[in-house]
């Protein structure tokens, strides 16, 4: 999917506002054609991850709106369709080795959320 | 079986040896204990206990189909009757034995069968199709199990036995009669002290055959099973002029040895000390002995423990060691209880001080206990009639894991004690099922496991490990353990609950769970801030998501009741919004393919008309289905659309460890399939019978039959106490069933704290459960109230666009998910 023609364009870009992000869950941004599963958990550090959204294995644009938790300390988001769990820093499938999904740039820059590609 | 066992335990014990397999049967070994399970629909494959391929994948050549012929000594070979012919080094007879058919005349007519092979039962069903009647010769374990089979092909069965009494081996003449009784009470019609003379056929206008007996009776029939015994299977070795004893079997000697040296016999066609062990675990031992030989261990086979435990027609019956008392000087104490239909005789030695046999009859629950005191020579209580008397006579206590020898046999399929489970403990497995695997115990019958399962958890709990009933890695409790600790220290929230009782930040395992305990505590609004990122998907979007990323509406029907103009609105909005329509199993109507963004539009218009929020996304109740019942049909004795609506708009929204459902029936004939819900209810004249703890599912299970003739308001009550109780105790994803067949003391416990309010929680139960329905909420409304939560339903949080995976094309007229396949075509051609 990630053809020359929509690539993410190369400008930091502010995708929505802090208060759009809920707390402890995630919410799905469209930027250049990709759909961008964003997690806003307040207690971390960083505060703000940003994963593909599409489900590798559930093959459906759905991450965004997985249970996010840590697995022995290791931030994760079950998918909500068959439960694997995504690493929310290095979009590695705890389950099967050969699976990832992309991960982003992204940041919290006074209330604004800031996406980098 | 045994030769199977040899096999594998060859095969992983590092003798390189190269094997051959050579059955007479056309399939690989299969279970032929659990045989009788063919008729209740497990297939050949499933008996099955292993595969061509993987004999071959562990290097052994496999013939099935093709019977060995002839055994040639001096050469070292077999030959087969399809004319093969193989060498050997050393040889291994695992004939096993054969149904004895008594030589009467006429027993070898088309429907006179036998009860051994998968085929021998293919063959009894055939037979049973057009039949009405059936016999079975022989009145033992396995004659009983093949009258139970005749019984569910929906044969009137009688069983026909030679001696006074049935299963004499195993039971006394009271244990006997006692099973009588209860087989009669079943329909199954018993002839004792009855000798066949001759079977001849009939002119099948009636029934096909009919049996002559010597005192001059007869008996018309259709089918005959024989189970009058089995015989060893030991023709190959008569033939090669290996000795075999006066009454069969191929004698062997403890090193498993035949008469040459080179052949050793297993299993059930084996002699040892004159005897014939017709059980699997015995030939089990044998085939390890036999091993044992080769790698050079040389252990010894003693001799085995013929105790058995088995359910016969559904009767319960145990029997153990000298079961009919012959040991001098024995004493015996005897237990019966015609009315519970309950006969239990204890055997001991005349000092009192041990076990020296046993029978039950209608209640095996002491079985467990006194087979240790028997085999481990436990010494007994100074008045061992404790041991039989029931439990409300002060009878005895279940034997603790702690009191067993080391040298105790906790599994006797696999011959483990309970020195291997220790020392697997202590070799680093630190679960049951570790422990399972690692020393096979309770992988063969499962008669162990609840025994095997109390040694584990106490020796782990004596080593000071925690025996682990947490329900993640974040808590260090069971569900019910989380319930207790949020109410009694009136937690409102995830955050405050693992700050000080957990660790890490959670998971979609104890999140969602604790969100439950949450919700049927307290009852806030599941899509408050603090508990929105705990829910699970389906609970936070208030819907369930579909293979394809899309969302199903299902809306509340209490009791399957709906008006015209209802349904015309169900229409209206499927049609608008372009949804796949289908009627539920849940007598209710179900719109699939909405787009999150497009819940919200979906469910005001519902509410405007009228709906409510079905919660078939949460584990919450479903449906109460109902029957028309007294109002239109002419059977129907109460209002059972009434009571499912108002049950149904009782108890909607109570949050629970599983989903929960239910249904009311008008009358006896249950058209609404109550006894297969978490809670049924069924209309009598009087009233209403309560049912408890069914469901279908994977594993289905018919409820339990609660409390009879109920009114209106005690059916209402017992029901707020049931829920309540299930809500505060069960685990996590345990459904009312299996929670019941968890809890200690089963039915009747349940009944002691719901009907007699034993635990003195029956106020409270009922408070919490006035409280829940008092704070009810529609979800779906309070959402689409309030924008701030709406923004969640927005598919993107920068942009107006839809998901472009999201593609459906039409099938008998409606939408449905496109595949992978046809997304791809489709979005290739509009780009
Ligand atoms: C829609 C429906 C099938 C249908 O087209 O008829 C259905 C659909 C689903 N069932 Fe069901 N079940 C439906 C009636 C049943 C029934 C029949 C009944 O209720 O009378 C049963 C057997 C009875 C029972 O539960 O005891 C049933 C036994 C299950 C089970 C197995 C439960 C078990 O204890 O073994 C699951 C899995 C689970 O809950 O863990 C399940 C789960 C599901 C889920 C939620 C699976 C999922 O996670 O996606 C399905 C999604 C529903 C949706 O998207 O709306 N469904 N399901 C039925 C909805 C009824 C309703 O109106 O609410
Ligand atoms: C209905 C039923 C229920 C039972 N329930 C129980 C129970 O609850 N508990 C229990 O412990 N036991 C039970 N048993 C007994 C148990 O099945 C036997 O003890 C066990 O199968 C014996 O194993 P085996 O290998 O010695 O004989 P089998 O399993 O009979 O295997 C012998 C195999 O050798 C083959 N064979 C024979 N002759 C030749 C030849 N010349 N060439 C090649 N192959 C040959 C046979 O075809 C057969 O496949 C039950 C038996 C039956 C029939
Ligand atoms: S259960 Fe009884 S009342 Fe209900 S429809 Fe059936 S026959 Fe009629
Ligand atoms: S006794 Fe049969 S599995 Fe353990």
């Amino acid at each position: 999917m990630n053809t020359a023609e929509n690539r993410v364009s190369e400008q930091p870009l502010v995708i929505c506002q802090q208060e759009d992000l809920i707390p402890n869950s995630g919410i799905c941004a469209l930027i250049d054609g990709q759909q961008v599963a964003v997690f806003y958990l307040p207690d971390e550090a960083p505060q703000v991850y940003a994963i593909g959204n599409w489900d590798p294995i559930g093959k459906a644009n759905v991450l965004s709106r997985g249970v996010v938790g840590d697995v022995q300390g290791r931030l994760v988001v079950a998918s909500p369709l068959y439960k694997q769990h995504y690493d929310l820093t290095t979009g590695q499938c705890l389950e099967n080795e050969d699976v990832t999904v992309p991960t982003y740039a992204i940041e919290l820059v006074d209330s604004q959320v800031v996406f980098t590609p | 079986m045994v030769g199977h066992h040899y096999v594998e335990q060859l095969a992983g014990s590092g003798v390189t040896a190269k094997i051959t397999v050579l059955g007479a049967e056309p399939r690989p070994a299969y279970d032929r204990v659990h045989l009788s399970e063919y008729f209740a629909g497990r297939k050949p494959e499933e008996l099955a206990l292993t595969t061509r391929e993987h004999y071959k994948s562990i290097g052994v050549d496999a013939y099935f189909g093709d019977a060995v012929a002839t055994i040639d000594r001096e050469a070292k070979t077999v030959t087969t009757e399809g004319g093969r012919s193989f060498r050997y080094d050393k040889l291994v007879l695992a004939t096993g034995s054969y149904p004895f058919v008594p030589p009467i005349p006429g027993a070898d007519l088309p429907d006179c069968l036998v009860y051994r092979t998968i085929d021998d039962l293919g063959m009894i069903q055939a037979r049973s199709k057009k039949a009405k009647v059936g016999v079975v010769v022989g009145g033992g374990l396995l004659g009983l199990e093949a009258a139970n089979a005749l019984q569910n092909l929906g044969l009137k069965t009688h069983v026909v036995e030679f001696a006074p009494g049935l299963m004499g081996v195993q039971l006394d003449n009271g244990g006997s009669a006692m099973l009588r009784r209860k087989i009669e009470a079943l329909d199954v019609q018993v002839h004792t002290s009855k000798a066949t003379q001759t079977i001849e056929e009939t002119d099948g206008k009636d029934t096909r055959l009919v049996m002559n007996f010597a005192d001059g009776e007869t008996l018309a029939t259709d089918v005959i099973v024989f189970s009058a015994g089995i015989r060893p299977s030991d023709q190959l070795a008569r033939d090669c002029g290996l000795e075999v004893g006066p009454r069969g079997g191929i004698t062997i000697d403890y090193h498993c040895r035949t008469s040459d040296s080179d052949i050793f016999a297993i299993g059930e066609c084996a002699l040892y000390g004159g005897m014939i062990f017709g059980l699997v675990a015995p030939g089990y031992r044998m085939a390890e002995v036999a091993i044992s030989q080769l790698t050079g261990e040389h252990s010894a086979f003693q001799g085995a423990d013929m105790s058995t435990k088995l359910k016969l027609l559904g009767v319960d019956v145990g029997s153990i060691g000298d079961s009919h008392g012959k040991t001098p000087d024995a004493i015996a104490y005897t237990f019966s209880d015609e009315r519970e239909e309950v006969y239990k005789r204890l055997i001991v030695s005349a000092d009192g001080k041990t076990a020296l046999g046993a029978v039950l009859v209608g209640d095996c629950s002491d079985y467990d206990t006194l087979l240790q005191y028997y085999l481990n020579g436990i010494e007994l209580p100074a008045n061992p009639e404790t041991m039989i008397l029931p439990a409300s006579e002060g009878g005895a206590p279940p034997l603790g894991a702690a009191a067993l020898p080391a040298t105790a046999t906790i599994c006797s399929c696999h011959n483990v004690s309970k020195g291997d489970i220790i020392s697997a403990i202590d070799g680093g497995c630190c679960s049951l099922a570790d422990v399972k695997s690692c020393t096979a115990a309770s992988t063969g019958c499962g008669g162990c496991a609840a025994l095997l399962k109390n040694i584990v958890d106490d020796e782990m709990a004596a080593r000071g490990m925690e025996v682990n009933k947490s329900i993640c890695e974040h808590f260090q409790f069971t569900r019910q353990e989380l319930f207790h600790i949020i109410k009694v220290e009136s937690i409102k929230s995830f955050e405050d609950l693992i700050k000080h009782h957990g660790s890490g930040r959670g998971c979609e395992i104890c999140k969602p769970t604790v969100a439950s305990i949450l919700a049927s505590l307290w009852n806030d609004y599941i899509l408050e801030e603090k508990h929105v990122g705990l829910q699970d998907t389906n609970d936070t979007f208030l819907a369930n998501m579909q293979k394809n990323g899309t969302y199903s509406v299902v809306p509340r029907v209490p009791g399957g009741e709906i008006t015209p103009d209802k349904l015309i609105v169900l229409g209206e909005v499927g049609k608008k919004y372009n949804l796949y329509t289908k009627i539920t199993g849940g007598q209710r109507i179900d719109l699939f393919g909405a787009r999150v963004d497009q819940l919200p539009d979906i469910w005001k218009e519902l509410i405007d008309a009228g709906f409510e929020t079905g919660h078939a996304y949460g584990k919450a109740l479903r449906t109460v289905k109902s029957c028309v019942g007294s109002t239109w049909c002419r059977y129907g004795v109460q209002d059972s659309v009434s009571m499912a609506i108002y049950i149904e708009d009782r108890y909607k929204g109570l949050r629970s460890p599983h989903k929960i459902k239910s249904a009311v029936s008008g009358c006896t004939r249950e058209c609404a399939e109550a006894q297969s819900k978490d809670f049924g209810v069924i209309a009598t004249e009087h009233g209403w019978n309560l049912y408890l703890c069914g469901n279908g599912g994977m594993k289905p299970r018919h409820a339990d039959l609660f409390a009879t003739d109920l009114d209106d308001e005690t059916l209402i009550r017992y029901i707020d106490r049931f829920l309540m109780f299930y809500v505060r105790t069960a685990d996590r994803l345990q459904r009312t069933s299996v929670w019941l067949d968890n809890l200690e003391g089963g039915l009747d416990y349940l009944k002691e704290v719901v009907i007699h309010d034993k635990l003195g929680i029956c106020a409270e139960l009922e408070e919490q459960m006035n409280s829940i329905v008092g704070t009810y909420q529609c979800e779906w409304k309070t959402t689409i109230e309030d924008p701030e939560k709406l923004k969640r339903f927005r598919q993107f949080v920068n942009a107006d666009a839809a998901d472009e995976r999201v593609v459906f094309v039409q099938e008998r007229g409606q939408p449905r998910p496109a595949t992978e396949e046809e997304t791809d075509q489709l979005l290739a051609k509009s780009a």
